[in-house]
């Protein structure tokens, strides 16, 4: 291994508890070294791509110590956090001038994605089980920011499923390890093959999907995500929408159910259920709303239904004992989707907090015709509607393309049709944000907002870059094998990860 | 808060000083005996809290000065995140224990290394985060709020 | 037979915190529900007439006695696992109990009927 894998978290956990000691007469100091650890860890994850190994902590052997695993999904994952974190803490740079307290935003922050690396580097159950709770109690706190009213209430609620999702885990974690005897992920995968499912290991699975599914958001265990992303600052909507319920959510979710409990028919089902729900659910509850930041919270939902519709096809095929090249499809087109969706839906709400700063308010009744006083929000954003609705040649059109086609070929045409029928309604709501808000007369009482500037500009325009550049890692053959390839590959290769993992 | 009668006061002010040295003991003896960083620290916030309760709030806020409470907070997460990335230096691995085939013999006082740095370490940081916690929690309600229920 | 005494506290702490409409209610009702997996963890690690897993000694004097001692020790990977979660624990209650403080006085009510601003 060059690099050692304890740095994605040593990194920002040192930073996160040196920066409160700047306190208020150091701020521009603390904005300047948070921005630095965070490009230090986007150049970590970019260094690491297609390589893998395991590092043991404290030089202890792998039964008795913790360890941390490198393999195709966690690169994968570590590169979209990067990503994300870096152009979101560019723009709160100039977006928390409006906030009192700002070292300790930039503190909680880091402890967030200190965490939310741990969660995708752990080997050990019981080691994703703190690095979760580290990175849901950072962003409880961070949901409740700006301490108004609606921002407790959102904050309260989310903290109370938040923390019942985690018991839920937690008392999972315990069946499992009462049933095999050690917390490692390997060796539970490997006991699990050899003993196979009883009763106490088929509930601790059902539990495992329930704490992981409230942790992502998917339907019927949606209820916080409208309330907690509207009310949240905007960059953290951006991070809480576009990393957190990912790597908590989905990632801990495929982790379980392929590779270490093994995928089966009824498992399969499930997935595919949660998904068509959570999809369709969303964009119908999406279009009827007129707040914009709310819209799109809704939106985050029907598209992890996506992400979760391709992961459950590819289980429900690999347990069938099907074609094996469109269950790779399938999950290939969930694993892209799931990080197109974390670099558009991230701008997406960086430019409503731009619109926001600019303009006081969310209402998209109250906006209006702000084409050409905020030209440069209004490029980034038109962009990111037309990737995540779908339209070519952004990186939305070449994701939800494959999920069709994967659809199709596995032979649920219903469900194809489905998923191309909820685009549509996306792009019909996305519409309709770009006519109220660019589009139309100018009020009388914004005729003085002017454009910002500076930082959160940097940080828009970089992921609208990528946001047009990303179609290229599934039509580029070489960008597609070594980033997107491995990723599939853990997924479809189910219990071989113990023999990776305990080999080495 | 207003503070208690004369004889609290007297007799709490005594007994600081004992539930201090206790929780040190705790925190420094953690490794043979039960306890360890997070009891002892524990310990050591509520020897302020009864402070607190006796004297009344704006007596330890004049006392304890909150800015140095939330640098001691920082200065001990800091600290343990040092060891562990000393660790990395001395050893070759994260959280690698570099001193214990050097000094001391097991059962001893001195065995185990880097672990009773790290005991001291979360030590001071549980006491200082759970005394601020109190306090925060303390000075948030008001009295008429209070009679109201 | 304890097993299931322990996921009817757990069913209790669930019932509180999904029914009740006072908030320090609902807080406590997640206090009971992590209380019943913390005692499901320790009961996991439970040997009949087991002694406390701390090294002695007496203990270290030869092999047999050495062997003698890990077969009837109680399992410690719990104790370990539970001092974590109760500390993760004290530090998520202390957060929704300021929030709930700080919404009081915002609102001026705890019940959760009444605080009902974001809705559609």
């Amino acid at each position: 291994m060059s690099i050692s894998l304890p740095a994605f978290v040593a990194i920002p956990l040192a930073t996160a508890f040196l920066l409160p000691m700047f306190g208020k007469r150091g701020k521009d100091a603390a904005t300047v070294v948070a921005n630095i650890a965070t490009i230090i860890l986007l150049v970590l994850a970019i260094s690491c791509i297609g390589e893998s190994g395991v590092y043991e902590i404290g030089k202890w052997p792998i039964p008795l110590g913790i360890n941390l695993v490198l393999d195709g999904l966690s690169s994968l994952l570590l590169l979209a956090i990067g990503v994300v974190s870096a152009a979101v803490m560019l723009f709160s740079a100039g977006y928390m001038e409006q906030y009192t307290a700002k070292p300790k935003y930039l503190s909680l922050f880091l402890l967030m994605v200190a965490g939310m690396n741990g969660v995708v580097l752990s080997g050990d159950i019981f080691n994703l089980f703190v690095f979760l709770e580290i990175a849901s109690i950072a962003s409880y706190a961070l949901v409740g920011f700006g301490c108004g009213h609606e921002e407790f209430e959102a904050a309260f609620k989310y903290m109370v499923l938040g923390s019942i999702a985690s018991i839920f885990v937690l008392f999972g974690i315990g069946l499992v390890y009462g049933n095999t005897g050690t917390l490692n992920m390997a060796y539970i995968s490997k006991a699990i093959q050899s003993s196979g499912m009883n009763a106490g290991l088929g509930f601790a699975l059902a539990l495992f999907i329930v704490g992981f599914s409230l942790k992502a958001a998917l339907v019927p265990f949606h209820a916080w995500l409208p309330d907690a992303h509207p009310s949240a600052p905007a960059p953290i909507s951006a991070m809480l929408s576009g990393v957190l319920i990912k790597t908590l959510g989905v990632y801990a979710l495929a982790r379980v159910v392929f590779n270490i409990f093994g995928v089966s028919v009824p498992v399969g089902w499930l997935l595919i259920v949660l998904g068509i729900l959570s999809m369709v659910i969303g964009v119908f509850l999406a279009v009827g709303q007129w707040d914009l930041k709310r819209l799109l919270a809704y939106h985050s939902i029907s598209q992890m239904g996506y992400v979760v519709l391709g992961l459950g096809i590819g289980a429900l095929i690999l347990a069938r004992g099907g074609e094996l090249k469109w269950a790779a499809l399938a999950i290939l087109g969930g694993l892209f989707h799931m990080v197109n969706h974390a670099v558009f839906k991230s701008l997406l709400f960086l430019t409503s907090g731009s619109i926001e700063m600019a303009t006081g308010t969310r209402q998209l009744k109250q906006l209006g015709g702000l084409a050409e006083r905020m030209p440069f929000t209004r490029a980034t954003c038109t962009l990111a509607s037309a990737a995540i609705s779908g339209v070519p040649p952004f990186n939305g059109f070449w994701s939800k393309l494959i999920l069709v086609m994967a659809t199709v070929q596995a032979g649920f045409y219903g469900l194809g049709a489905v998923t191309v029928l909820v685009s549509l309604i996306t792009l019909i709501s996305f519409l309709k944000v770009q006519r109220y808000v660019f589009l139309g007369e100018l009020p009388e009482n914004l005729r003085q907002v002017k454009e910002n500037g500076g930082s959160m500009l940097i940080g828009m325009v970089f992921l609208a870059c990528l946001c047009v550049l990303m179609g290229l890692l599934v039509l580029v053959p070489g960008l597609r094998d070594s980033i997107l390839e491995p990723a599939v590959r853990v997924l479809m290769d189910g219990h071989k990860y113990s023999d990776i993992v305990a080999g080495m | 808060m207003q503070g208690m009668t004369i004889i609290v006061k007297t007799i709490s002010s005594w007994v600081k000083v004992l539930i201090v040295l206790f929780g040190i003991y705790i925190i420094l003896f953690g490794h043979l005996t039960p306890g360890g960083g997070f009891a002892g620290g524990v310990i050591l916030a509520s020897s302020y809290v009864l402070l607190m309760l006796a004297f009344g709030g704006e007596f330890v806020k004049k006392d304890l000065p909150l800015s140095l409470v939330s640098k001691l907070d920082c200065l001990g997460a800091f600290m343990f995140i040092m060891i562990a990335i000393l660790g990395l230096v001395f050893g070759g691995t994260f959280f690698f224990n570099f001193l214990v085939e050097k000094y001391g013999q097991p059962l001893h006082l001195l065995s185990a290394g880097t672990i009773p740095f790290s005991n001291i370490a979360i030590g001071l940081k549980v006491g200082a985060s759970l005394f601020l916690v109190i306090y925060s929690l303390s000075i948030c309600c008001k009295a008429e709020e209070l009679d109201s229920h | 037979m304890l097993y299931a005494l322990c996921f009817l506290l757990f069913m209790i702490g669930l019932y509180c915190a999904v029914v009740k409409k006072n908030m320090v209610k609902i807080v406590v009702g997640i206090l009971i529900m992590e209380y019943a997996v913390n005692l499901f963890l320790i009961m996991l690690g439970y040997r009949h007439s087991g002694v406390a897993p701390i090294i002695d000694k007496s203990y270290l004097e030869s092999q047999a006695a050495l062997n003698n001692f890990v077969s009837s020790s109680v399992d410690p990977l719990p104790q370990a696992l539970v001092l974590t979660a109760i500390v993760i624990s004290l530090g998520s209650l202390a957060l929704m109990i300021s929030i709930c403080i700080r919404t009081y006085e915002k609102y001026g009510t705890f019940d959760i009927t009444e605080i009902r601003r974001l809705r559609g």
